[in-house]
C-alpha cells in the first residue's frame, strides 16, 4: 500500500532508487543533488539497501564506472547537476551508444560562469544531442514515479538506452512536499528484473566499446537513431502501464486549461506549477490561456506538441537558459517543430527564471501578458530577456 | 562602498564579471552572523599577541592608542577561538544583546 | 487568536528567520509534515544556497487546507513570520512583505511592547523566551522546535499534537522532550494584536 509522507523530494528519490533494488550507485556529490547520494550511501550502510555504492573521484569518473556496471548487467544508477553533468559530457554519449541502461537523475542547475549553484535549466541544453531519453518532471510525485518507471523503460529489451530524469535542482530537490512513497511489493510487481542481453560475461565473452572507420560510423548511428525513434512506444507503454498499476498517467506532452484557448503559455519542469496558479488566476478573470509543457524532452514528441499547439494563434515560450549567440533553446525546437505546419502561432521566446531567479504567479501573469501584446504588435525579436535589471 | 547586490544592472559588471576592486570582500559585514562577541578583560591581558595569530578571520588587531588586541566586530563571526586559545582567560564569549 | 488566523486564509504562508545551524529548516519542515499528517498539504524549503553557519538564513512553509500547493517560488507576502535568533532583528528586515493582518512571532527575553517600542513593529506579534525554555527543557540553547509551539499558539496554522509523528521521525529519544519545550512554549507565548 503507498503510504502518503511528507519528506524532501531528493530523499523521496533516493527511497525510490532503494524500492527498484538498484545494484550499483557510483556518484559524486554536487549541489543541489547531494541530499540524493548522501541518503543512498546511507542506505547502502544501514543495509537498507544491497548495493554497491562507488564514491568516485570525479563525476567523469561516476559515469565511467556506470558504464561498466550497466554493461556487467547491473541495476544502475547515478544522479548529478550543472558542471557535473558537464564533466561528464563525453562519457554520455558513450552510454547511448553503447546502449546501456542507466537511470540518471539531474537536479537541474545553472552552467558557471559566472558560478551558480541554483537551479535552471542551462545543464540539460547542453546534453540535448547525447541519445538519452529524457524525461522533466514538475512534482515530488513525478520525481517518484518516473525514476520507476525510468529503470523499466531503459532496460526494456526493445530500449536498452540510458534515461534521465530532470528534476529541477532546489525549487524541486530541496522542497517538502507530500508524496505517495509506494512499497515495495507494488514496484517489484511493476518493474521486472534487469536481463540485460549481451552483459560483459567471462563465459560468454564480448567485446564493447568499439572503434568504426568512416565506412561504417553512419550505419552505427543509423541504427542507433532507429532504435531511439522506437524507443517511444515503449515508453509510452511503460507509462500507460504505471497507471494501469498506480493510477496516474504521463504523457510525452502536458496540457492545462487548453480547451478553446487560442493563446499558450510554454513551460517545462516545475515552473509549470507555479505557472498553473498564473492561469487559475487569469481564468478567475475571464482570460482564457492554455499552458503546454513537454514531458518527454527525448526522443522529442513532434506529433502531441503539434497537436497540443493546434489552432494556436500565440505561443509564449519560457526558457529558463540561454544559448548565447542564438537564443532561447526551447523555443528554438519548437519552431523547428512547427515549420511546415499548415498553421503556425506567433511565437514570442522570454528568457527568464535563470541562474536560481524566481518567477512568481504574477511574473507569469506578466509575461503572457507581454507576450500577447508583442505578438498582437507584430514585434519579433529572437527572444526577450525577461527580468534583467539594465 | 559598491551598489547593493539588487541596483546593479548588467551594464555596470566588468568583462566576464571580474572583480576589480582589490580586498572587496571587506565590504562584506559578516559580523551579522555572530551570535556571540568576544569581550575582553584587560586587567588580564598580558599582549601577548596570541589572539591575533589565531583568528582564523584576521580580525583582530591591535589598537595602536591601548596597545590591547581587539575583535573588530564588523566581521568577527564569534567562533570564539580566541577566547579558547587565550592563555591568560582574559576573553570571554557573551551572547549578542538583543 | 489561536485557530481563527490560519484557517481564514487559503494558503497560508510562514517564512523563518534564523541562523545557518539553527535548524530553521527543520521547524519549517516538521510544519509541512504536520499538516500533511493532517491530510492537508504542506510544501517547506529553505532560501536556497550554500548554507554557512551563523549565517542569516530564510525557511518558508505553505499550508493548504485543500488545495496541492503548485507555487515554486520564495514567499514575498507571509502571513506570518517566525524569528529564532532576537540578534537578526538589528540585522533583517523581518516584516518585509508581511501581510498588514500578518503576525511576527519572536524568540526574545523582551516583552511585546518592548519589541514594538524598539523596532517599531506594527503588526501582530506573538513573543516568548525560548531560549529560557529550551535551556531548561532540552538543556541547550536551540530553539527550532520550542518555537514551532509558539507559531501554533499564534496562528493556529496546524495542530500541535500532528506534530508528534514528525518529531518522533526527526528526533527518535528526543522527541518527547521537544514536544514537551514545544508544549511550553505554546503555554507561554504572549499574543499582541496589531496597532
Amino acid at each position: 500500500m503507498p503510504k502518503r509522507v511528507g519528506m524532501e523530494v531528493s530523499i523521496a528519490v533516493a527511497e525510490t532508487v532503494g524500492l527498484c533494488n538498484a545494484d550499483v550507485v557510483a556518484a559524486y556529490p554536487i549541489t543541489p543533488q547531494t541530499h540524493i547520494v548522501e541518503h543512498l550511501a546511507e542506505m547502502v550502510a544501514e543495509g537498507e539497501l544491497d548495493a554497491e555504492f562507488i564514491p568516485v573521484e570525479s563525476e567523469h569518473s561516476a559515469m565511467s564506472a556506470c558504464l561498466g556496471s550497466a554493461a556487467a548487467g547491473a541495476r544502475t544508477f547515478t544522479a548529478t547537476a550543472g558542471q557535473g553533468l558537464e564533466l561528464m559530457h563525453e562519457v554520455l554519449y558513450v552510454a547511448s551508444s553503447m546502449r546501456l541502461p542507466i537511470v540518471m537523475a539531474v537536479a537541474n542547475r545553472a552552467l558557471s560562469g559566472p558560478l551558480s549553484v541554483w537551479g535552471d535549466q542551462s545543464d540539460v541544453m547542453a546534453v540535448r544531442d547525447t541519445g538519452w531519453i529524457q524525461i522533466f518532471v514538475e512534482n515530488g510525485q513525478e520525481a517518484i514515479d518516473n525514476t520507476i518507471c525510468a529503470f523499466r523503460i531503459a532496460e526494456n529489451k526493445n530500449v536498452l538506452l540510458p534515461v534521465m530524469v530532470h528534476i529541477d535542482g532546489f525549487y524541486l530537490t530541496h522542497m517538502i512536499e507530500p508524496m505517495l512513497l509506494p512499497d515495495r511489493a507494488d514496484v517489484d510487481k511493476y518493474l521486472p528484473p534487469n536481463n540485460y542481453p549481451l552483459p560483459l560475461w567471462p563465459e560468454k565473452p564480448v567485446a564493447m566499446g568499439d572503434f568504426a572507420p568512416p565506412v561504417l560510423y553512419s550505419e552505427a548511428k543509423k541504427a542507433q537513431e532507429e532504435n531511439f525513434a522506437a524507443s517511444k512506444q515503449y515508453i509510452l507503454g511503460a507509462w500507460a502501464e504505471f497507471s494501469k498499476q498506480f493510477g496516474r498517467q504521463y504523457r510525452p506532452v502536458e496540457c492545462y486549461n487548453c480547451e478553446n484557448a487560442s493563446t499558450f503559455l510554454f513551460t517545462i519542469g516545475c515552473f509549470s506549477e507555479t505557472a498553473m496558479t498564473a492561469i487559475d488566476e487569469l481564468k478567475k478573470q475571464g482570460r482564457n490561456i492554455g499552458l503546454v509543457r513537454i514531458r518527454l524532452w527525448r526522443p522529442f514528441p513532434y506529433a502531441e506538441l503539434r497537436e497540443a499547439l493546434k489552432g494556436a494563434e500565440t505561443l509564449i515560450v519560457l526558457d529558463r537558459s540561454i544559448s548565447i549567440g542564438m537564443g532561447g533553446p526551447t523555443c528554438s525546437e519548437i519552431k523547428a517543430a512547427l515549420y511546415g505546419q499548415p498553421q503556425q502561432p506567433k511565437i514570442v521566446d522570454y528568457i527568464g527564471g535563470i541562474g536560481g531567479r524566481d518567477i512568481t504567479p504574477e511574473g507569469f501573469i506578466e509575461i503572457i501578458n507581454k507576450g500577447i501584446a508583442a505578438a498582437r504588435d507584430g514585434r519579433h525579436p529572437e527572444y526577450e530577456f525577461y527580468g534583467v535589471r539594465g | 562602498m559598491a551598489k547593493s547586490e539588487s541596483e546593479i544592472t548588467w551594464r555596470d559588471l566588468n568583462i566576464g564579471t571580474i572583480v576589480t576592486e582589490p580586498g572587496s570582500s571587506v565590504d562584506y559585514r559578516t559580523g551579522s552572523w555572530r551570535s556571540q562577541r568576544p569581550v575582553l578583560d584587560s586587567s588580564k591581558c598580558i599582549r601577548c599577541g596570541m589572539c591575533y595569530i589565531f583568528c582564523p578571520e584576521g580580525c583582530i588587531k591591535l589598537d595602536e592608542k591601548d596597545q590591547f588586541f581587539k575583535a573588530d566586530l564588523y566581521h568577527c563571526k564569534g567562533c570564539g577561538i580566541c577566547a579558547k586559545e587565550c592563555p591568560a582567560k582574559a576573553i570571554t564569549m557573551a551572547e549578542e544583546e538583543e | 487568536m489561536t485557530t481563527s488566523v490560519a484557517t481564514r486564509n487559503q494558503l497560508y504562508e510562514v517564512r523563518w528567520h534564523g541562523r545557518g545551524g539553527q535548524g530553521a529548516v527543520t521547524s519549517a519542515e516538521l510544519v509541512a509534515q504536520a499538516a500533511i499528517i493532517e491530510n492537508k498539504y504542506g510544501q517547506a524549503f529553505p532560501s536556497f544556497g550554500p548554507e554557512r553557519r551563523g549565517a542569516p538564513v530564510v525557511a518558508f512553509v505553505r499550508v493548504n487546507h485543500d488545495q496541492p500547493i503548485r507555487i515554486r517560488a520564495e514567499i514575498t507576502r507571509p502571513d506570518a513570520v517566525v524569528v529564532l535568533d532576537p540578534g537578526l532583528l538589528q540585522v533583517v528586515n523581518v516584516t518585509l512583505g508581511l501581510k498588514p493582518d500578518g503576525i511576527v512571532v519572536i524568540n526574545t527575553r523582551k516583552t511585546a511592547e518592548q519589541i514594538r517600542e524598539e523596532f517599531k513593529i506594527k503588526h501582530a506579534l506573538a513573543v516568548v523566551n525560548a531560549t529560557r525554555i529550551a535551556k531548561e527543557v532540552l538543556g541547550v540553547n536551540i530553539v527550532n522546535t520550542t518555537m514551532v509551539g509558539a507559531l501554533l499558539k499564534a496562528t493556529g496554522v496546524v495542530k500541535i499534537e500532528s506534530l508528534t509523528e514528525p518529531l518522533k521521525a526527526r528526533f527518535g529519544k528526543l522527541a518527547d522532550r521537544n514536544f514537551a519545550s514545544m508544549k511550553t512554549a505554546w503555554e507561554q507565548t504572549v499574543v499582541k494584536e496589531k496597532e
